[in-house]
Protein backbone atom coordinates (compact mmCIF):
# COMPACT_ATOMS: atom_id res chain seq x y z
CA UNK A 1 0.00 0.00 0.00
CA UNK A 2 1.61 3.21 -1.22
CA UNK A 3 0.20 5.59 1.39
CA UNK A 4 0.54 3.29 4.41
CA UNK A 5 1.84 5.13 7.45
CA UNK A 6 2.70 1.89 9.22
CA UNK A 7 3.11 -1.58 7.79
CA UNK A 8 3.89 -4.84 9.52
CA UNK A 9 5.22 -7.55 7.20
CA UNK A 10 5.10 -11.13 8.45
CA UNK A 11 6.33 -10.12 11.92
CA UNK A 12 7.44 -12.80 14.37
CA UNK A 13 8.26 -11.28 17.76
CA UNK A 14 8.34 -11.92 21.47
CA UNK A 15 10.48 -11.75 24.57
CA UNK A 16 13.82 -13.53 24.40
CA UNK A 17 13.20 -17.06 23.12
CA UNK A 18 9.44 -16.86 23.77
CA UNK A 19 7.49 -16.14 20.58
CA UNK A 20 4.23 -14.24 21.19
CA UNK A 21 3.38 -12.95 17.71
CA UNK A 22 3.81 -14.91 14.50
CA UNK A 23 3.14 -13.91 10.90
CA UNK A 24 1.50 -10.59 11.71
CA UNK A 25 0.91 -8.41 8.64
CA UNK A 26 -1.24 -5.31 8.20
CA UNK A 27 -1.15 -1.75 6.91
CA UNK A 28 -2.47 1.36 8.59
CA UNK A 29 -3.02 4.26 6.19
CA UNK A 30 -2.54 7.93 7.09
CA UNK A 31 -5.62 9.09 9.08
CA UNK A 32 -6.71 5.46 9.30
CA UNK A 33 -7.70 3.67 12.47
CA UNK A 34 -7.37 0.05 13.44
CA UNK A 35 -9.00 -1.80 16.32
CA UNK A 36 -7.02 -4.75 17.69
CA UNK A 37 -9.32 -7.19 19.46
CA UNK A 38 -8.86 -10.54 21.11
CA UNK A 39 -9.07 -12.41 24.36
CA UNK A 40 -6.64 -11.79 27.21
CA UNK A 41 -3.09 -13.00 26.65
CA UNK A 42 -3.26 -13.43 22.87
CA UNK A 43 -0.56 -10.83 22.18
CA UNK A 44 -2.44 -7.54 21.68
CA UNK A 45 -0.21 -5.51 24.01
CA UNK A 46 2.87 -7.26 22.64
CA UNK A 47 1.84 -6.07 19.20
CA UNK A 48 1.96 -2.44 20.35
CA UNK A 49 5.23 -3.05 22.20
CA UNK A 50 6.63 -4.50 18.96
CA UNK A 51 5.57 -1.45 16.96
CA UNK A 52 7.22 0.71 19.65
CA UNK A 53 10.44 -1.34 19.53
CA UNK A 54 10.36 -2.91 22.98
CA UNK A 55 10.39 -6.57 21.84
CA UNK A 56 12.80 -8.76 19.91
CA UNK A 57 11.76 -9.26 16.27
CA UNK A 58 12.89 -12.65 14.98
CA UNK A 59 11.46 -12.31 11.48
CA UNK A 60 9.65 -9.83 9.28
CA UNK A 61 9.75 -6.05 9.15
CA UNK A 62 8.11 -2.94 10.54
CA UNK A 63 7.86 -0.17 7.96
CA UNK A 64 7.17 3.48 8.79
CA UNK A 65 6.25 5.60 5.79
CA UNK A 66 7.83 2.85 3.70
CA UNK A 67 11.16 2.93 5.60
CA UNK A 68 12.32 -0.11 7.52
CA UNK A 69 12.41 0.74 11.24
CA UNK A 70 12.68 -2.84 12.50
CA UNK A 71 16.01 -2.14 14.22
CA UNK A 72 15.26 1.43 15.29
CA UNK A 73 15.31 1.93 19.11
CA UNK A 74 12.10 3.05 20.86
CA UNK A 75 13.21 6.65 21.45
CA UNK A 76 13.92 7.11 17.73
CA UNK A 77 10.51 5.67 16.86
CA UNK A 78 8.89 8.15 19.24
CA UNK A 79 10.87 10.96 17.61
CA UNK A 80 9.74 9.74 14.18
CA UNK A 81 6.12 10.15 15.27
CA UNK A 82 4.85 7.02 17.00
CA UNK A 83 3.10 7.78 20.27
CA UNK A 84 2.22 5.08 22.77
CA UNK A 85 -0.14 4.98 25.72
CA UNK A 86 0.78 1.97 27.83
CA UNK A 87 -1.84 -0.25 29.44
CA UNK A 88 -0.31 0.48 32.84
CA UNK A 89 -0.43 4.24 32.02
CA UNK A 90 3.00 4.66 33.55
CA UNK A 91 2.66 8.30 34.34
CA UNK A 92 5.43 9.79 36.48
CA UNK A 93 3.95 9.70 39.99
CA UNK A 94 6.04 12.37 41.69
CA UNK A 95 5.80 14.83 38.80
CA UNK A 96 2.85 17.21 38.51
CA UNK A 97 0.40 16.99 35.63
CA UNK A 98 2.13 19.93 33.94
CA UNK A 99 5.55 18.37 34.45
CA UNK A 100 4.33 15.03 33.09
CA UNK A 101 3.18 16.83 29.96
CA UNK A 102 6.18 19.12 29.59
CA UNK A 103 8.68 16.28 29.87
CA UNK A 104 7.21 14.72 26.72
CA UNK A 105 6.84 17.93 24.74
CA UNK A 106 8.18 18.00 21.20
CA UNK A 107 7.66 20.67 18.54
CA UNK A 108 4.35 20.51 16.70
CA UNK A 109 0.66 21.34 16.85
CA UNK A 110 0.02 19.65 20.17
CA UNK A 111 0.85 21.92 23.09
CA UNK A 112 -0.40 22.39 26.64
CA UNK A 113 -3.37 24.48 25.57
CA UNK A 114 -4.48 21.94 23.01
CA UNK A 115 -4.25 18.94 25.34
CA UNK A 116 -6.03 20.92 28.07
CA UNK A 117 -8.77 21.72 25.54
CA UNK A 118 -9.12 18.00 24.87
CA UNK A 119 -8.99 17.10 28.58
CA UNK A 120 -10.19 20.15 30.59
CA UNK A 121 -10.00 18.07 33.75
CA UNK A 122 -6.21 17.97 33.42
CA UNK A 123 -6.03 21.75 33.38
CA UNK A 124 -7.95 21.83 36.66
CA UNK A 125 -5.47 19.33 38.11
CA UNK A 126 -2.32 20.70 36.49
CA UNK A 127 -0.58 21.31 39.84
CA UNK A 128 -1.43 17.85 41.22
CA UNK A 129 1.16 15.10 41.29
CA UNK A 130 0.58 12.07 39.12
CA UNK A 131 -0.11 9.77 42.06
CA UNK A 132 -2.80 12.13 43.34
CA UNK A 133 -5.02 11.59 40.28
CA UNK A 134 -7.91 9.18 39.87
CA UNK A 135 -7.59 6.26 37.45
CA UNK A 136 -9.53 8.12 34.78
CA UNK A 137 -7.43 11.24 35.19
CA UNK A 138 -4.26 9.17 35.00
CA UNK A 139 -5.49 7.67 31.74
CA UNK A 140 -6.25 11.14 30.38
CA UNK A 141 -2.78 12.26 31.45
CA UNK A 142 -1.13 9.25 29.80
CA UNK A 143 -3.00 9.99 26.56
CA UNK A 144 -2.25 13.71 26.75
CA UNK A 145 1.42 13.00 27.43
CA UNK A 146 1.61 10.83 24.32
CA UNK A 147 -0.04 13.63 22.32
CA UNK A 148 2.59 16.11 23.60
CA UNK A 149 5.18 14.12 21.63
CA UNK A 150 3.21 15.26 18.55
CA UNK A 151 2.75 11.80 17.08
CA UNK A 152 1.46 10.94 13.63
CA UNK A 153 0.30 7.56 14.93
CA UNK A 154 -1.13 6.96 18.38
CA UNK A 155 -1.07 3.48 19.91
CA UNK A 156 -3.63 3.08 22.69
CA UNK A 157 -3.40 -0.01 24.86
CA UNK A 158 -6.71 -0.69 26.61
CA UNK A 159 -7.31 2.96 27.54
CA UNK A 160 -10.75 2.22 28.99
CA UNK A 161 -9.76 -0.69 31.20
CA UNK A 162 -11.00 -0.48 34.79
CA UNK A 163 -12.61 2.95 34.43
CA UNK A 164 -16.03 4.10 35.63
CA UNK A 165 -18.71 4.23 32.91
CA UNK A 166 -18.86 8.03 32.91
CA UNK A 167 -15.07 8.24 32.41
CA UNK A 168 -15.25 5.58 29.70
CA UNK A 169 -17.77 7.79 27.93
CA UNK A 170 -15.60 10.90 28.34
CA UNK A 171 -12.42 9.18 27.11
CA UNK A 172 -14.18 7.47 24.22
CA UNK A 173 -15.51 10.83 23.10
CA UNK A 174 -12.00 12.30 23.27
CA UNK A 175 -10.55 9.42 21.26
CA UNK A 176 -13.36 9.83 18.75
CA UNK A 177 -12.56 13.54 18.41
CA UNK A 178 -8.88 12.72 17.94
CA UNK A 179 -9.70 10.52 14.97
CA UNK A 180 -12.56 12.53 13.45
CA UNK A 181 -11.50 16.14 14.07
CA UNK A 182 -7.73 15.91 14.34
CA UNK A 183 -7.26 13.18 11.76
CA UNK A 184 -5.02 11.22 14.12
CA UNK A 185 -4.02 7.77 12.90
CA UNK A 186 -4.90 5.27 15.62
CA UNK A 187 -4.29 1.70 16.63
CA UNK A 188 -6.62 0.89 19.48
CA UNK A 189 -6.27 -2.25 21.59
CA UNK A 190 -9.42 -2.62 23.63
CA UNK A 191 -11.53 -5.16 25.50
CA UNK A 192 -14.63 -3.01 25.00
CA UNK A 193 -15.14 -4.37 21.47
CA UNK A 194 -18.25 -2.36 20.71
CA UNK A 195 -16.58 0.94 21.62
CA UNK A 196 -13.36 0.08 19.77
CA UNK A 197 -15.27 -0.90 16.65
CA UNK A 198 -17.40 2.24 16.75
CA UNK A 199 -14.25 4.42 16.93
CA UNK A 200 -12.23 2.77 14.14
CA UNK A 201 -12.34 2.03 10.40
CA UNK A 202 -10.72 -1.40 10.34
CA UNK A 203 -10.32 -4.24 12.83
CA UNK A 204 -8.19 -7.30 13.35
CA UNK A 205 -8.83 -10.07 15.83
CA UNK A 206 -5.79 -11.82 17.24
CA UNK A 207 -5.77 -15.42 18.40
CA UNK A 208 -2.68 -17.12 19.80
CA UNK A 209 -0.34 -14.55 18.28
CA UNK A 210 -1.74 -14.56 14.76
CA UNK A 211 -4.43 -12.56 13.00
CA UNK A 212 -7.49 -14.80 12.99
CA UNK A 213 -9.88 -12.35 11.36
CA UNK A 214 -9.81 -8.97 9.70
CA UNK A 215 -12.76 -6.85 8.61
CA UNK A 216 -14.13 -3.34 8.41
CA UNK A 217 -15.07 -2.29 11.91
CA UNK A 218 -18.70 -1.56 11.13
CA UNK A 219 -19.08 -4.94 9.42
CA UNK A 220 -17.56 -6.76 12.37
CA UNK A 221 -19.73 -4.80 14.78
CA UNK A 222 -22.76 -6.15 12.90
CA UNK A 223 -21.39 -9.70 12.81
CA UNK A 224 -22.49 -10.94 16.22
CA UNK A 225 -21.66 -14.57 15.50
CA UNK A 226 -18.01 -13.88 14.56
CA UNK A 227 -17.50 -11.61 17.54
CA UNK A 228 -18.98 -14.19 19.86
CA UNK A 229 -16.79 -16.94 18.39
CA UNK A 230 -13.51 -15.01 18.36
CA UNK A 231 -13.77 -12.77 21.39
CA UNK A 232 -16.41 -14.45 23.44
CA UNK A 233 -18.29 -11.21 23.92
CA UNK A 234 -21.84 -10.50 23.10
CA UNK A 235 -22.24 -7.04 21.66
CA UNK A 236 -25.39 -5.06 22.26
CA UNK A 237 -27.03 -4.28 18.93
CA UNK B 1 0.22 40.07 28.16
CA UNK B 2 0.67 38.23 31.40
CA UNK B 3 -0.56 34.67 31.47
CA UNK B 4 -3.32 34.18 34.00
CA UNK B 5 -3.56 31.08 36.12
CA UNK B 6 -6.58 29.83 34.20
CA UNK B 7 -5.08 30.39 30.74
CA UNK B 8 -2.73 27.60 29.77
CA UNK B 9 0.35 28.59 27.83
CA UNK B 10 0.83 27.16 24.37
CA UNK B 11 4.54 26.98 25.10
CA UNK B 12 5.27 23.69 26.83
CA UNK B 13 8.48 25.07 28.35
CA UNK B 14 6.87 28.11 29.95
CA UNK B 15 6.57 26.12 33.17
CA UNK B 16 10.31 25.45 33.12
CA UNK B 17 11.07 29.12 32.59
CA UNK B 18 8.86 30.00 35.57
CA UNK B 19 10.95 27.64 37.71
CA UNK B 20 14.13 29.59 36.93
CA UNK B 21 12.82 32.72 38.65
CA UNK B 22 14.61 33.39 41.92
CA UNK B 23 12.56 32.93 45.08
CA UNK B 24 13.22 35.41 47.91
CA UNK B 25 14.16 32.47 50.17
CA UNK B 26 16.90 31.50 47.73
CA UNK B 27 18.30 35.02 47.74
CA UNK B 28 18.16 35.03 51.55
CA UNK B 29 20.01 31.69 51.64
CA UNK B 30 22.87 32.94 49.51
CA UNK B 31 23.10 36.18 51.45
CA UNK B 32 23.26 34.10 54.64
CA UNK B 33 26.34 32.29 53.32
CA UNK B 34 28.17 35.62 53.79
CA UNK B 35 27.36 35.71 57.51
CA UNK B 36 30.40 33.66 58.63
CA UNK B 37 32.66 36.52 57.48
CA UNK B 38 30.99 38.79 60.07
CA UNK B 39 29.52 36.53 62.75
CA UNK B 40 31.94 33.58 62.88
CA UNK B 41 35.33 34.79 61.59
CA UNK B 42 37.06 32.08 63.65
CA UNK B 43 35.14 29.37 61.82
CA UNK B 44 36.00 30.30 58.22
CA UNK B 45 38.11 27.16 57.77
CA UNK B 46 35.11 25.05 58.77
CA UNK B 47 32.91 27.19 56.51
CA UNK B 48 35.20 26.50 53.56
CA UNK B 49 35.01 22.75 54.30
CA UNK B 50 31.22 23.01 54.38
CA UNK B 51 31.16 24.83 51.03
CA UNK B 52 33.36 22.14 49.46
CA UNK B 53 31.26 19.34 50.94
CA UNK B 54 28.10 21.11 49.76
CA UNK B 55 29.48 21.20 46.21
CA UNK B 56 30.22 17.49 46.42
CA UNK B 57 26.71 16.82 47.76
CA UNK B 58 25.29 18.91 44.91
CA UNK B 59 27.13 16.72 42.40
CA UNK B 60 25.68 13.60 44.04
CA UNK B 61 22.20 15.15 44.01
CA UNK B 62 22.37 15.49 40.23
CA UNK B 63 22.64 11.73 39.80
CA UNK B 64 20.87 10.43 42.90
CA UNK B 65 18.15 13.01 43.47
CA UNK B 66 17.35 13.80 39.85
CA UNK B 67 18.29 10.75 37.78
CA UNK B 68 17.78 8.06 40.44
CA UNK B 69 21.33 6.70 40.14
CA UNK B 70 22.15 5.45 43.62
CA UNK B 71 25.91 5.64 44.13
CA UNK B 72 27.99 4.60 47.11
CA UNK B 73 31.25 5.29 45.34
CA UNK B 74 30.95 8.91 44.31
CA UNK B 75 34.03 9.80 46.38
CA UNK B 76 36.01 8.19 43.54
CA UNK B 77 35.45 11.35 41.47
CA UNK B 78 36.04 13.64 44.43
CA UNK B 79 39.33 11.85 45.04
CA UNK B 80 40.33 11.89 41.38
CA UNK B 81 39.83 15.66 41.29
CA UNK B 82 41.75 16.05 44.54
CA UNK B 83 44.70 13.94 43.40
CA UNK B 84 44.74 15.39 39.87
CA UNK B 85 44.94 18.92 41.18
CA UNK B 86 47.46 17.96 43.87
CA UNK B 87 49.75 16.03 41.53
CA UNK B 88 49.63 18.88 38.99
CA UNK B 89 50.64 21.32 41.69
CA UNK B 90 53.36 19.07 43.07
CA UNK B 91 54.90 18.85 39.63
CA UNK B 92 55.16 22.59 39.20
CA UNK B 93 51.78 24.01 38.21
CA UNK B 94 50.00 25.47 41.24
CA UNK B 95 47.67 27.91 39.49
CA UNK B 96 44.30 27.35 41.23
CA UNK B 97 41.73 27.89 38.48
CA UNK B 98 43.47 25.69 35.93
CA UNK B 99 43.95 23.20 38.77
CA UNK B 100 40.18 23.11 39.23
CA UNK B 101 39.66 22.62 35.52
CA UNK B 102 42.25 19.84 35.47
CA UNK B 103 40.54 18.11 38.40
CA UNK B 104 37.17 18.43 36.64
CA UNK B 105 38.59 17.09 33.37
CA UNK B 106 40.23 14.01 34.94
CA UNK B 107 37.13 13.14 37.00
CA UNK B 108 34.84 13.90 34.05
CA UNK B 109 36.78 11.68 31.65
CA UNK B 110 36.74 8.76 34.10
CA UNK B 111 33.05 9.49 34.79
CA UNK B 112 32.29 9.40 31.08
CA UNK B 113 34.15 6.11 30.63
CA UNK B 114 32.33 4.44 33.55
CA UNK B 115 28.95 5.94 32.60
CA UNK B 116 28.58 3.35 29.84
CA UNK B 117 28.45 0.68 32.55
CA UNK B 118 26.33 2.78 34.93
CA UNK B 119 23.69 3.42 32.25
CA UNK B 120 23.04 -0.30 31.85
CA UNK B 121 22.12 -1.12 35.44
CA UNK B 122 19.75 0.00 38.19
CA UNK B 123 19.02 -0.63 41.85
CA UNK B 124 21.20 -3.02 43.89
CA UNK B 125 23.50 -3.87 40.98
CA UNK B 126 24.20 -0.18 40.50
CA UNK B 127 24.94 0.33 44.19
CA UNK B 128 27.39 -2.56 44.16
CA UNK B 129 29.05 -1.36 40.96
CA UNK B 130 29.62 2.17 42.27
CA UNK B 131 30.79 0.81 45.61
CA UNK B 132 33.20 -1.57 43.88
CA UNK B 133 34.55 1.19 41.66
CA UNK B 134 35.14 3.41 44.68
CA UNK B 135 36.96 0.68 46.60
CA UNK B 136 39.03 -0.15 43.53
CA UNK B 137 40.29 3.42 43.19
CA UNK B 138 40.93 3.68 46.93
CA UNK B 139 43.22 0.65 46.88
CA UNK B 140 44.91 1.74 43.64
CA UNK B 141 45.75 5.10 45.23
CA UNK B 142 46.93 3.30 48.37
CA UNK B 143 49.20 1.03 46.31
CA UNK B 144 50.56 3.75 43.99
CA UNK B 145 52.65 5.33 46.74
CA UNK B 146 55.12 6.76 44.18
CA UNK B 147 52.31 8.88 42.69
CA UNK B 148 49.85 9.56 45.48
CA UNK B 149 51.92 9.20 48.64
CA UNK B 150 49.73 6.22 49.62
CA UNK B 151 48.47 6.16 53.19
CA UNK B 152 50.82 9.05 54.10
CA UNK B 153 48.96 11.33 51.74
CA UNK B 154 50.27 13.54 48.96
CA UNK B 155 52.79 16.03 50.27
CA UNK B 156 54.46 18.98 48.59
CA UNK B 157 51.36 20.60 47.17
CA UNK B 158 51.93 24.32 46.67
CA UNK B 159 49.09 26.47 45.46
CA UNK B 160 49.85 29.83 43.89
CA UNK B 161 47.87 32.95 44.77
CA UNK B 162 44.51 33.28 42.97
CA UNK B 163 44.96 35.49 39.88
CA UNK B 164 48.59 35.79 41.03
CA UNK B 165 47.53 38.17 43.82
CA UNK B 166 45.27 36.66 46.46
CA UNK B 167 47.15 34.41 48.86
CA UNK B 168 45.51 31.58 50.83
CA UNK B 169 45.67 32.67 54.49
CA UNK B 170 45.75 30.70 57.75
CA UNK B 171 42.35 31.94 58.92
CA UNK B 172 40.45 30.60 55.93
CA UNK B 173 39.27 33.95 54.61
CA UNK B 174 40.52 33.31 51.07
CA UNK B 175 39.65 29.62 51.23
CA UNK B 176 36.02 30.31 52.15
CA UNK B 177 35.65 33.15 49.64
CA UNK B 178 37.14 31.00 46.89
CA UNK B 179 35.11 27.87 47.76
CA UNK B 180 31.90 29.90 48.10
CA UNK B 181 32.33 31.58 44.72
CA UNK B 182 33.05 28.25 43.00
CA UNK B 183 30.07 26.67 44.77
CA UNK B 184 27.78 29.51 43.72
CA UNK B 185 28.91 29.49 40.09
CA UNK B 186 28.50 25.71 39.78
CA UNK B 187 25.18 25.88 41.63
CA UNK B 188 23.96 28.32 38.95
CA UNK B 189 25.04 25.86 36.28
CA UNK B 190 23.22 22.99 38.02
CA UNK B 191 20.12 25.13 38.59
CA UNK B 192 19.96 26.01 34.90
CA UNK B 193 20.50 22.38 33.97
CA UNK B 194 17.78 21.08 36.26
CA UNK B 195 15.24 23.65 35.07
CA UNK B 196 15.74 22.71 31.44
CA UNK B 197 13.99 20.06 29.34
CA UNK B 198 17.05 17.87 29.98
CA UNK B 199 16.59 18.24 33.75
CA UNK B 200 12.92 17.35 33.51
CA UNK B 201 13.80 14.33 31.37
CA UNK B 202 16.19 13.22 34.13
CA UNK B 203 13.31 13.27 36.61
CA UNK B 204 11.30 11.17 34.17
CA UNK B 205 14.20 8.71 34.00
CA UNK B 206 14.26 8.57 37.80
CA UNK B 207 10.57 7.65 37.76
CA UNK B 208 10.69 5.15 34.91
CA UNK B 209 13.87 4.85 32.88
CA UNK B 210 12.61 1.92 30.84
CA UNK B 211 9.61 3.77 29.48
CA UNK B 212 11.18 7.18 28.87
CA UNK B 213 12.28 6.15 25.35
CA UNK B 214 8.57 5.81 24.50
CA UNK B 215 8.28 9.60 24.70
CA UNK B 216 11.43 10.12 22.70
CA UNK B 217 14.04 10.49 25.45
CA UNK B 218 17.16 8.34 25.13
CA UNK B 219 17.52 7.27 28.78
CA UNK B 220 20.99 5.77 28.47
CA UNK B 221 22.44 8.83 26.70
CA UNK B 222 20.90 11.16 29.29
CA UNK B 223 22.30 9.05 32.14
CA UNK B 224 25.77 9.14 30.55
CA UNK B 225 25.59 12.92 30.23
CA UNK B 226 24.50 13.64 33.79
CA UNK B 227 26.90 11.10 35.25
CA UNK B 228 29.80 12.77 33.43
CA UNK B 229 28.70 16.26 34.53
CA UNK B 230 28.27 15.06 38.12
CA UNK B 231 31.72 13.42 38.11
CA UNK B 232 33.32 16.63 36.81
CA UNK B 233 31.65 18.72 39.54
CA UNK B 234 32.74 16.19 42.18
CA UNK B 235 36.24 16.53 40.74
CA UNK B 236 36.09 20.30 41.20
CA UNK B 237 35.05 19.80 44.83
CA UNK B 238 38.00 17.46 45.37
CA UNK B 239 40.39 19.91 43.72
CA UNK B 240 39.04 22.69 45.94
CA UNK B 241 39.82 20.64 49.03
CA UNK B 242 43.37 20.04 47.80
CA UNK B 243 43.92 23.70 47.04
CA UNK B 244 42.53 24.99 50.33
CA UNK B 245 44.43 22.45 52.47
CA UNK B 246 47.57 21.95 50.31
CA UNK B 247 47.53 18.24 50.97
CA UNK B 248 45.67 15.16 49.74
CA UNK B 249 44.82 12.41 52.23
CA UNK B 250 43.88 8.93 51.06
CA UNK B 251 40.56 9.53 52.82
CA UNK B 252 39.34 11.62 49.86
CA UNK B 253 38.61 8.32 48.10
CA UNK B 254 37.11 6.56 51.10
CA UNK B 255 33.76 4.81 51.29
CA UNK B 256 33.00 6.90 54.39
CA UNK B 257 33.10 10.09 52.31
CA UNK B 258 30.64 8.62 49.78
CA UNK B 259 28.35 7.36 52.54
CA UNK B 260 28.51 10.62 54.52
CA UNK B 261 27.52 12.60 51.44
CA UNK B 262 24.58 10.29 50.80
CA UNK B 263 23.53 10.85 54.43
CA UNK B 264 23.76 14.62 53.92
CA UNK B 265 21.48 14.37 50.89
CA UNK B 266 18.95 12.27 52.78
CA UNK B 267 19.02 14.73 55.68
CA UNK B 268 18.59 17.80 53.51
CA UNK B 269 16.32 16.27 50.87
CA UNK B 270 17.39 14.64 47.62
CA UNK B 271 16.28 16.06 44.29
CA UNK B 272 15.80 19.61 45.55
CA UNK B 273 19.13 21.30 44.65
CA UNK B 274 19.32 22.95 48.07
CA UNK B 275 18.90 19.64 49.92
CA UNK B 276 22.56 18.71 49.63
CA UNK B 277 23.60 22.20 50.68
CA UNK B 278 21.36 22.23 53.77
CA UNK B 279 22.34 18.64 54.61
CA UNK B 280 26.04 19.51 54.36
CA UNK B 281 25.66 22.49 56.67
CA UNK B 282 23.77 20.46 59.29
CA UNK B 283 26.05 17.41 59.01
CA UNK B 284 29.32 19.33 59.15
CA UNK B 285 28.28 21.60 62.01
CA UNK B 286 26.87 18.61 63.91
CA UNK B 287 30.10 16.71 63.36
CA UNK B 288 32.15 19.67 64.54
CA UNK B 289 30.05 20.14 67.67
CA UNK B 290 29.47 16.47 68.55
CA UNK B 291 33.09 15.50 68.01
CA UNK B 292 34.00 18.30 70.42
CA UNK B 293 31.85 16.62 73.07
CA UNK B 294 32.82 12.99 72.41
CA UNK B 295 35.39 12.64 69.58
CA UNK B 296 34.97 8.86 69.15
CA UNK B 297 31.20 8.68 69.31
CA UNK B 298 29.94 11.59 67.25
CA UNK B 299 28.40 9.24 64.66
CA UNK B 300 25.98 8.14 67.41
CA UNK B 301 24.24 11.51 67.27
CA UNK B 302 24.34 11.64 63.49
CA UNK B 303 22.67 8.21 63.54
CA UNK B 304 19.89 9.49 65.77
CA UNK B 305 19.43 12.54 63.57
CA UNK B 306 19.25 10.36 60.46
CA UNK B 307 16.68 8.01 62.01
CA UNK B 308 14.48 10.91 63.14
CA UNK B 309 14.61 12.61 59.74
CA UNK B 310 13.93 9.44 57.75
CA UNK B 311 11.02 8.46 60.04
CA UNK B 312 9.32 11.81 60.29
CA UNK B 313 10.55 13.67 57.19
CA UNK B 314 10.91 11.03 54.47
CA UNK B 315 11.75 13.70 51.88
CA UNK B 316 14.38 15.27 54.11
CA UNK B 317 14.33 18.51 56.01
CA UNK B 318 13.59 20.60 52.93
CA UNK B 319 10.88 18.18 51.82
CA UNK B 320 9.30 18.41 55.27
CA UNK B 321 9.44 22.20 55.22
CA UNK B 322 7.85 22.26 51.74
CA UNK B 323 5.01 20.03 52.96
CA UNK B 324 4.44 22.20 56.02
CA UNK B 325 4.46 25.32 53.88
CA UNK B 326 1.96 23.79 51.44
CA UNK B 327 -0.36 22.84 54.33
CA UNK B 328 -0.05 26.31 55.80
CA UNK B 329 -0.98 27.89 52.46
CA UNK B 330 -3.93 25.52 51.90
CA UNK B 331 -5.50 24.91 55.30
Amino acid sequence: MADALLSLKDVRAGYGAAVVLDGISFDVPVRGSLAVLGRNGVGKSTLLLTIMGFTAIARGAVLWRGEDITRLPPNRRAQEGIGWVAQEREIFPSLTVEENLTVASRPGDWNLKKVYDLFPRLHERRGNKGNHLSGGEQQMLATARALMTNPDLLLLDEPLEGLAPIIVEELSAAIGRLAAEQGMTLILVEQHAEIALSLTDEAVVIERGTIAHRARSKDLLADQATLDRLIGLKVEA
Amino acid sequence: MAMTASTPSTDPHAWLRRQTRWHPVEIAFWLATLLPFFLFPNYLVLASQIAITALFALSLDLILGYAGIVSLGHAAFFGLGAYASGILSKHGWGEPLTGLLFGAAVAGIVGYATSFIIARFRHLTLIMLTLGFGLLLFELANKAHWLTGGADGLQGVKIWPIFGRIQFDLWGYTAYSYALIVLFVLFLVCRRLIHSPFGLALRGIRENSVRMPAIGAPSAAHIRKIYTISAAIAGVAGALLTQTTETVALEVLSFARSADTAVMLVLGGAGMLYGGLIGSIIFMIARDQFSGIAPQYWYFWIGILLIVVVMFLPNGILGGLSTLLARWRKP
